[in-house]
């Protein structure tokens, strides 16, 4: 609804709306899909290792920062009128509203980060996913740990209780880059052309 | 899991009868309350609203429960870091809380058709296609989303299976690289689809020069 494609923003998505709206309802799809995975439990924690999250990480690595951050928005108006696309078949308005639901929202911002560093860089290496990627997690990080301060009523226990989640969003942070660079080497199209690229 | 009604448990009841805009307000408005109050009785009390609204809604402890068990499991580890942190009283009133705000909120979607709900978004949002938003794709986007959901599914499946054919390693990347690779190509198939219907045309923009060219269909 919002994303309607726009002709400005120096003509990000090549000359198709279409072709755009595709790719954004497939990656909102797509990282409906990653939670469907079953989780890994991890040295016995309560909550397990969830691949999810890394949708909007490879929708900012692969579509760019305007299509993958319209994707993960998709995704979460999805999830809220109660379509259970959330990891675990979770859906509706609860997920916002309990103590990660400032992760969610994060999202976004964080497809939208990594889709500005990888389109900057003139080759979406690993050298520049990597550090793309790692400052997605981190604005994730910057909307989720305040939001639940706020639900739980602490900092500290919120900072505690993210903490956890650290070690298994580092390791995929790895992950996310290496499967995109090689996506990338196999699908080169993905990104909005560039406009020296698109010139030669 | 993508049932075209969502977590829609159908039912009479006057929470399933009211229309969804004004649930939607009465939710928020409820939500608003029970953030504002930080003693357990009130709060106590306004789980008891819910749980009246659960049983005239005819909605099942079972049903219930499996939409909150992650939810329980993330409260229990808050109420012990609270009660650690600050004290139990303080630990009893944030996880009430969050429980009777996102117990609402559950009930709110089990009542609640999606159809329904994006009726009321398009509405509400109508005065706003003068911004340039368009309300009347929110329908087009869901159907379009769910449907995708379902290819991907069988896509994945497939990938799965090709793996195991080729007795290539278990390793996540083996599976990922080529399952996103097939999603982007499903995602240029819909998108020539889409603009064979005229789809997305919005501003007649300068016809099309060479586009995207087609991506070489290497196999993975």
């Amino acid at each position: 609804m919002t994303e309607s494609p726009r002709p400005s923003e120096g003509r990000s998505g090549g000359a198709q709306p279409a072709a755009d709206l595709a790719r954004i309802v497939v990656f909102a799809a797509f990282t409906a899909v990653l939670g469907t995975f079953p989780g890994i439990y991890l040295a016995g924690a309560a909550v397990p290792i969830v691949l999810q999250n890394t949708g909007p990480l490879l929708a900012g690595s692969l579509l760019g920062a305007r299509r993958g951050a319209a994707s993960v928005l998709l995704l979460l108006v999805l999830v809220a009128l109660g379509l259970p696309l959330l990891s675990g078949g979770r859906g509706g308005i609860a997920p916002f509203f309990g103590p990660s639901g400032g992760f969610l929202v994060g999202w976004i911002a964080s497809a939208l980060v990594v889709g500005l560093i990888v389109s900057a860089a003139r080759r979406p290496t690993l050298a520049v996913l990597l550090p793309a990627n790692l400052a997605g997690i981190a604005v994730d990080y910057l909307f989720g740990v305040p939001f639940m301060a706020q639900a739980i009523g602490d900092l500290r226990a919120a900072g505690v209780a993210s903490l956890g989640y650290l070690p298994g969003d580092l390791a995929k942070i790895v992950l996310v880059s290496l499967v995109a660079a090689a996506v990338h080497r196999a699908f080169p199209n993905s990104l909005p052309r560039r406009k020296a690229a698109a010139k030669a | 899991m993508s049932s075209p009604l969502g977590l829609y448990q159908p039912g009479d009841s006057p929470l399933h009868r009211t229309p969804a805009g004004w649930k939607f307000l009465g939710l928020i408005a409820f939500a608003t309350v029970i953030v504002v109050f930080d003693e357990p009785v009130p709060l106590a009390l306004g789980g008891v609203a819910v749980l009246v609204g659960f049983v005239t809604a005819r909605i099942g402890p079972g049903r219930v429960f499996r939409m909150m068990r992650l939810l329980l499991v993330l409260l229990a580890a808050v109420f012990a870091l609270q009660w650690w942190l600050i004290g139990p009283e303080s630990a009893t009133v944030v996880c009430l809380r969050l429980l009777v705000a996102i117990s609402a909120a559950n009930l709110f979607t089990l009542t609640t058709r999606i159809g329904d709900l994006v009726s009321a978004i398009e509405r509400g949002l109508s005065p706003t296609r003068g911004l340039g938003v368009r309300p009347e794709l929110l329908g087009l986007l869901v159907g379009l989303t769910v449907q995708a959901v379902g290819a991907l599914s069988t896509i994945a499946e497939q990938t799965r299976q090709a793996q195991r054919a080729r007795n290539a390693t278990r390793s996540v990347s083996a599976f990922a690289v080529p399952f996103l690779v097939r999603t982007l190509r499903h995602a240029d198939e819909l998108g020539e689809a889409l603009a064979a219907r005229g789809v997305g045309d919005t501003a007649p923009e300068e016809p099309e020069r060479s586009e995207h060219a087609p991506p070489e269909r290497g196999d993975d």
